[in-house]
């Protein structure tokens, strides 16, 4: 039997795992692995610029994917630094399995140099994590690593390896399970078909019903099954921030995002409600506004495929734990079976004040925000722009605030995987390594990341990862020189003071700083010039192009839930609330 | 609401820190804890008490069934169940309160496991009232020591937690 070191172990199992790319940054602890990744050439390694970055690409690399995503880094600070991106790939639930070196076991709790507690420092952020400690173990433990990333609820899973485990000089036989199979760990996937009979039974009693499906719907590959279900009910369909793509935007059966940025037309729906089916999605806070007024007449059918899921926030009626594309197939087959319909007066009549809700403040039916033109480009018409211009076909990451919530809303996303935002922990930073990821994923795609000045700059080292691997993403800064979201809050509830979202005439020049990087940069300032310099961005195939947008300052997001309330309770703009 | 929660889990390092972790990170409380491996020796038998309402203990019971290392997750007070708790006790006893504190040891039911000049170590098995009662039952200032094993426990009948 061939006999190899821990390090060459661990690339192999990476590779028998099905990883191709593996994102990350060496150091100290991780030598010998680096030492391997020189010896082989299954998995390619892509060197970012710092560790959060990493597990960002790697994360958008899943996220756009469908695969688990894989991460490498050192010790100590490489270990810490990939915290805030494990944090928010557990807070959205994608599959990660992040591989932290570790010092020598020997020197483990003496405070050696660039020693950190990652097991600990990582645990409230993990769906679970493993401490290596002989080479043997190396291959089932990633086996088992990537089994439980990527099964049930995914999420991420650390494996820290201490620096004498991957020592080349030890070197033990290579056997990478074929199964695994944890007596602890055993998730549900399949729906109780009891529960799911009494769903389908109250799914055609409803005369006012809304299916509310999340970032779970995606996870589970189930778009098709949501589609299927909505359009054989005629259902109106809301997604979620993180569920957007999971129905077609452009349908006209979608009424946009819910939540406290969703549509009047969504929020609306809900509230009056008599039935909500919520598939893949978690009640967040972000979404119900205040629970105890939450859609106070709707039956609740929940389906999610973590039972903790389900009733944390807001009571089931039917839960249902599975996952969401077996259950909803479920639910299409049975009604298929029972030859039954709903009721088409009551929903006709249900859409018909749908439709009254949509022609009176509805998000696309007029506009709802004033009117770009000369120096005036509202931040809304960049996403519009962006839309026209790509086609509604590119895969489009965010970062957080202001621009996050007009690239959801405005950007209609016709498929599950296309939409790439940090929504659980909304993370700043986030969306450049994501477009890397992205990128990296679907290198024929156009790759956009909607960001602000604010955000860019908390990975902008990034677009020297961008230079060297060339990934010719392209960035849309929307540039309001202030913290925009912030800033809104500020307006809206401390009086317009502006306590430190100004940067005070600090802000790079984005058009030279890109061309320090190798890339191109490019600047807009007026309306007119706005959809020819992004033709011409999007024309620039192999080019990594950074389109700094001057937008209009005083842009608010609306519609804004007000707080405390309900579903229904909304800004609709600076002045005028429901 | 008072529940005695009793967890089978894999007898790994870090077990232990990811089931009280999740307590201090959910916001619930362990009012005591007590853990040590089975009979199995690659699992162990962890049992706590906590306070909540069925919301909370629903939720409690859900979030330790999702951690991978727990195997089996039961909530005792649910149904008819024994529980247990230990305690040894250093309490000072000399002169006429001597013969004293050894009756009231007798009545409990306890037993006394070392014997000083000064004071008697007392062991006292029971439910947590018990031992509550016990302590009651002496002047405060009398009481040198105390220390509580925490509750452990299992369903009556045939319900068993086992793999």
């Amino acid at each position: 039997m061939e006999l190899l070191s821990g390090g060459d172990i661990l690339l192999r199992a990476l590779h028998d795992a099905g990883v191709k790319y593996l994102w990350g940054y060496p150091g100290g602890a991780a030598l010998h692995i680096y030492d391997a990744i020189f010896r082989q050439d299954k998995v390619d390694h892509v060197l970012v610029r710092h560790e959060q970055a990493a597990v960002h690409a790697a994360d958008a690399y899943s996220r756009t994917t469908g695969e688990v995503g894989a991460v490498l880094v050192t010790s100590g600070p490489g270990a810490t630094n990939a915290i805030t991106g494990i944090a928010t790939a557990y807070m959205d639930s994608i599959p990660l399995v992040v591989i932290s070196g570790q010092v020598v076991q020997d020197k483990i709790g003496d405070d050696a140099f660039q020693e950190t507690d990652m097991i600990g420092v990582s645990r409230p952020i993990v769906k679970h994590s493993y401490l290596v400690k002989r080479p043997e173990d190396i291959a089932e433990t990633i086996a088992k690593a990537f089994y439980i990333a990527s099964s049930g609820r995914p999420g991420p899973v650390v494996v820290d390896i201490p620096k004498d485990v991957t020592d080349p000089n030890t070197k033990v036989a290579y056997s990478y399970p074929e199964k695994i199979k944890l007596r602890s760990y055993q998730p549900t996937t399949k729906g109780h078909s009891g529960q799911i009979k009494r769903a389908v039974k109250h799914l055609l009693a409803a005369r006012r019903p809304v299916i509310y499906s999340g970032g779970g719907v995606i996870m589970a590959n189930g778009s098709e099954q949501l589609r299927e279900l909505a359009r054989m009910l005629n259902y109106p369909v809301t997604n979620t921030l993180m569920g957007l793509g999971a129905y077609p935007g452009s349908d006209r059966q979608f009424l946009g995002m819910l939540g406290m940025h969703g549509t009047f037309e969504a929020n609306t729906a809900m509230h009056h409600a008599d039935l909500i089916l919520a598939v893949g999605a978690r009640f967040d806070d972000r979404v119900t506004n205040t629970p105890a007024k939450f859609c106070p007449n709707a039956t609740i059918i929940h389906v999610d495929i973590d039972p903790t899921s389900i009733s944390k926030t807001i009571r089931a009626d039917i839960p249902i734990v599975g996952s969401c594309d077996q259950v909803m197939q479920e639910m299409i087959d049975q009604i298929a079976a029972s030859g039954k319909r709903p009721d088409g007066e009551a929903i006709g009549e249900w859409w018909q004040q749908i439709d009254e809700w949509r022609e009176r403040h509805g998000l696309y039916t007029a506009s709802r925000y004033g009117e770009s033109g000369g120096e005036i480009i509202k931040p809304q018409d960049v996403i519009k722009t962006l839309y026209k211009v790509t086609e509604g076909k590119a895969y489009v990451t965010s970062d957080v605030g202001q621009h996050q919530m007009f690239a959801a809303q405005y950007y209609l996303f016709d498929d599950p995987r296309k939409w790439v935002n940090s929504g659980g922990l909304g993370t700043m930073g986030y969306g450049l390594p994501a477009a890397m990821g992205a990128k990296m994923a679907h290198p024929e795609a156009d790759v956009a990341c909607v960001t602000g000045e604010g955000s860019i700059q908390m990975n902008i080292q990034e677009l020297s990862t961008c230079t060297q691997h060339q990934l010719p993403v392209k960035i849309i800064n929307l540039n309001n020189q202030a913290l925009g979201m912030v800033k809104q809050w500020q307006d809206m509830q401390y009086g317009s003071r502006y306590s430190h979202i100004l940067y005070e005439d600090s802000l790079p020049d984005f058009v030279k700083l890109a061309e320090a990087y190798g890339h191109v940069g490019m600047k807009v300032t007026r309306y007119e010039d706005l959809e020819p310099a992004m033709r011409e961005c999007f024309a620039l195939k192999d080019r990594t192009v950074f389109l700094d947008v001057y937008v209009d300052p005083g842009e608010h997001v609306y519609p804004m839930h007000v707080a405390p309330g309900s579903m229904r309770d909304l800004w609709l703009s600076k002045t005028e609330r429901t | 609401m008072r529940r005695i929660i009793s967890v089978l889990m894999e007898n790994e390092p870090g077990a232990l820190s990811r089931v009280v972790g999740l307590f201090s990170q959910r916001g619930y409380n362990i009012d005591s804890l007590t853990v040590a491996p089975t009979e199995d020796q690659t699992l162990s038998r962890l049992t706590l008490t906590t306070q909540g309402d069925d919301r909370i203990i629903e939720q409690i019971t859900k979030q330790l069934n999702k951690l991978v290392d727990v195997v089996k997750v039961i909530d005792l007070t649910e149904g008819a169940h024994v529980e247990r708790e230990l305690m040894l006790l250093k309490v000072r006893a000399g002169g006429a309160q001597r013969a004293e504190v050894k009756r009231t040891v007798d009545i409990f039911r306890g037993q006394i496991v070392d014997v000083g000049p000064a004071g008697y170590t007392v062991q006292i098995a029971g439910d947590s009232s018990k031992l509550d009662a016990f302590i009651a039952t002496l002047p405060e200032s009398d009481i040198v020591e105390v220390v509580r094993s925490g509750v452990c426990g299992l369903s009556r009948g045939e319900k068993s937690l086992r793999v």
